[in-house]
């Protein structure tokens, strides 16, 4: 059920070079997935005037509580980060389709390979699939090492691998070349990131199941404005998909890259 | 509630709070957010006789206390709209005011005649004004003689009354609000978008993929205030007025310039519960101004 909701700042922390890390308390959090995202307002006024969608990164239903990572760089994002613990933001959420964990058997491992700020939602997802005895391998990719996050966390869920654009941390390319060198064995892959990560992550594993989380701008995050569109393949029968509500996450294949 | 309820051509408002076309897709995810019953009406997305595809992304980017978007009409067609989506509405006891769009005079009388004839259908919308088409929307609103025509063929086809949404891109709106209303309207619905652009930072070039799209939110709202107003003055017939709409007081403002109820457009997007919020406002803004039915407001800046 989505909820339109006042979370209560629980913590806020900045964890590498631009990027923060969030805690928000309230009700909301009972009904999240991982893949899932929130809508934020992050000012009181209509300056910035829309909403930002962030995903979800940590999800504890016992204290009510969940983590977002984002990465301050424009307006809103830098409105949020002068948040502190005590105050109060509005959320909206929890929005669109998450990962598919039940698509992993216990017993299979799983592929997480995430870009950027698209690596926090794959946090929960490690989480929820170890849960269910399902093995995880991580390659995380990021643009240097400055702006890395999270790597004791992944490291406690499993294996994993770093590519940096500069080579300031793990390997020097990009995921692939990560690929390339360690050769992962899998059953399944889940993955968030840009667009041209997805496309090739796609074309590498074309014989595996995978899914795919997607980002596009977005107008009013529940479907209704038309903004988030993106082009299907011929595999199904809609001519068009929206990222927001019908995604963000979907299988393989669907979204035409 | 009574102390709210409207009567314009075709509508019994419980209320003068409806989202605009465009802002509210048919009404299904905001159903997920509220009881649809509670609007004053529902103005739904654009329909056209074909499916349209709308256009590139990004379809929009966000601008001071505004935003742009493009997204081009996108639709599912008549068929669709007609037998799945206001069949879905037909749930709710809520007047929908249909907006009809097209590339031809042909096809506005086409989706007119059919689309009016849905039981819950009350009014149309004719929408003459999108700027982010190539074909059937702005050209049609921003000449008076071709505005008038096209509202003419419209209201001889449709078995509800027309209301005519205009364009603020033009030099005088007034003039081409004349010219629907010779032409037949019933109504006006006004504001749409105003033309806009936004420069990527970075590169120099226009964030929105279209290059310009419509602009909406807080930033409009003077301009909209202003059109309100000069057109009140110059026509017989009821406005609704929308641009920039976000609480009670806004709606306040849009009625005292003329118009006889409000639309709520981008706000949706920022408070998904703008509108019933609006409507549990208004009784205390009345209280506020002592007037008893919000119908005694309607026009107060003129008197």
């Amino acid at each position: 059920m989505i909820r339109q909701e006042k979370m209560t700042v629980v913590a806020q922390a900045q964890i590498a070079t631009n990027i923060f890390e969030l805690t928000l308390q309230g009700q909301l959090v009972q009904d999240m997935t991982p893949g899932q995202f929130v809508h934020v307002k992050v000012s009181d006024t209509f300056e910035p005037l829309l909403r930002r969608p962030i995903s979800i990164a940590n999800v504890d239903k016992e204290k009510n509580e969940f983590t977002m990572i984002y990465r301050a760089e424009g307006r809103g994002t830098k409105f949020l980060a002068t948040n502190r613990e005590g105050q109060m933001v509005d959320v909206l959420g929890p929005l669109g389709n998450g990962f598919p964990v039940e698509a992993a058997q216990p017993g299979q491992t799983a592929l997480l390979v995430g870009g950027g700020i698209g690596v926090p939602p794959l946090h929960e997802l490690s989480k929820q699939l170890n849960a269910r005895g399902v093995k995880t391998i991580h390659v995380l990719g990021f643009q240097s090492e400055d702006v890395c996050f999270y790597e004791e966390e992944f490291t406690a869920l499993g294996d994993t691998y770093y590519a940096t654009v500069d080579g300031s941390k793990g390997t020097k390319g990009f995921v692939t070349t990560v690929f390339d060198e360690v050769k992962p064995e899998f059953d399944i892959f889940y993955s968030c990131g840009p667009l041209p990560m997805l496309r090739a992550l796609e074309g590498y594993y074309p014989e595996k199941e995978g899914y795919l989380s997607f980002e596009e701008r977005m107008g009013c995050g529940i479907g209704a404005c038309f903004a988030c569109v993106c082009d299907t393949t011929d595999k199904i029968e809609k001519d068009y998909v929206k990222v927001c509500s019908d995604g963000p996450v979907f299988p393989k294949g669907v979204v035409a890259l | 509630m009574s102390r709210l309820n409207l009567q314009l051509p075709g509508l019994e408002l419980k209320n003068p709070i409806m989202p605009a076309s465009g802002c509210f897709g048919f009404g299904r995810e905001y159903a997920q957010l509220y009881d649809l019953s509670k609007l004053g009406a529902i103005m739904i997305k654009a329909t056209t006789v074909e499916t349209r595809k709308g256009n590139p992304t990004p379809r929009v980017a966000e601008t001071s206390a505004g935003m742009l978007n493009a997204i081009g009409l996108q639709n599912p067609g008549i068929d669709k709209v007609m037998g799945e989506e206001l069949k879905f509405l037909e749930g709710y006891d809520v007047p929908i005011i249909a907006n009809v769009a097209g590339t031809e005079v042909a096809d506005y009388v086409e989706v007119a005649e059919r689309i009016s004839k849905a039981p819950n259908v009350k009014a149309l919308e004719l929408n003459i004004s999108c700027p982010n088409v190539k074909c059937g929307g702005i050209q049609f609103g921003t000449d008076p003689a071709t505005a008038k025509e096209l509202t003419a063929a419209v209201k001889a086809a449709s078995s509800v009354p027309v209301y005519v949404k205009l364009s603020p891109n033009v030099t005088n709106i007034v003039d081409i609000a004349k010219a629907v209303e010779a032409g037949g309207a019933d109504g006006i619905t006004m504001i749409n978008t105003l033309v806009g652009m936004r420069l990527d930072e970075r590169t120099g070039k226009p964030v929105i993929a279209n290059g310009t799209g419509g602009l909406s939110g807080p930033a409009i709202k003077p301009v909209a205030i202003r059109m309100v107003y000069d057109v009140y003055k110059a026509v017989n017939i009821p406005i609704i007025g929308m641009g920039g709409v976000t609480c009670a007081q806004d709606v306040i403002d849009f009625m005292s310039a003329g118009a006889s109820a409000v639309a709520v457009g981008t706000a949706n997007f920022v408070d998904h519960f703008v509108c019933p919020t609006i409507i549990e406002q208004l009784p205390n803004a009345l209280d506020a101004l002592g007037v008893e039915h919000i119908s005694e407001i309607i026009g107060r800046s003129h008197r």
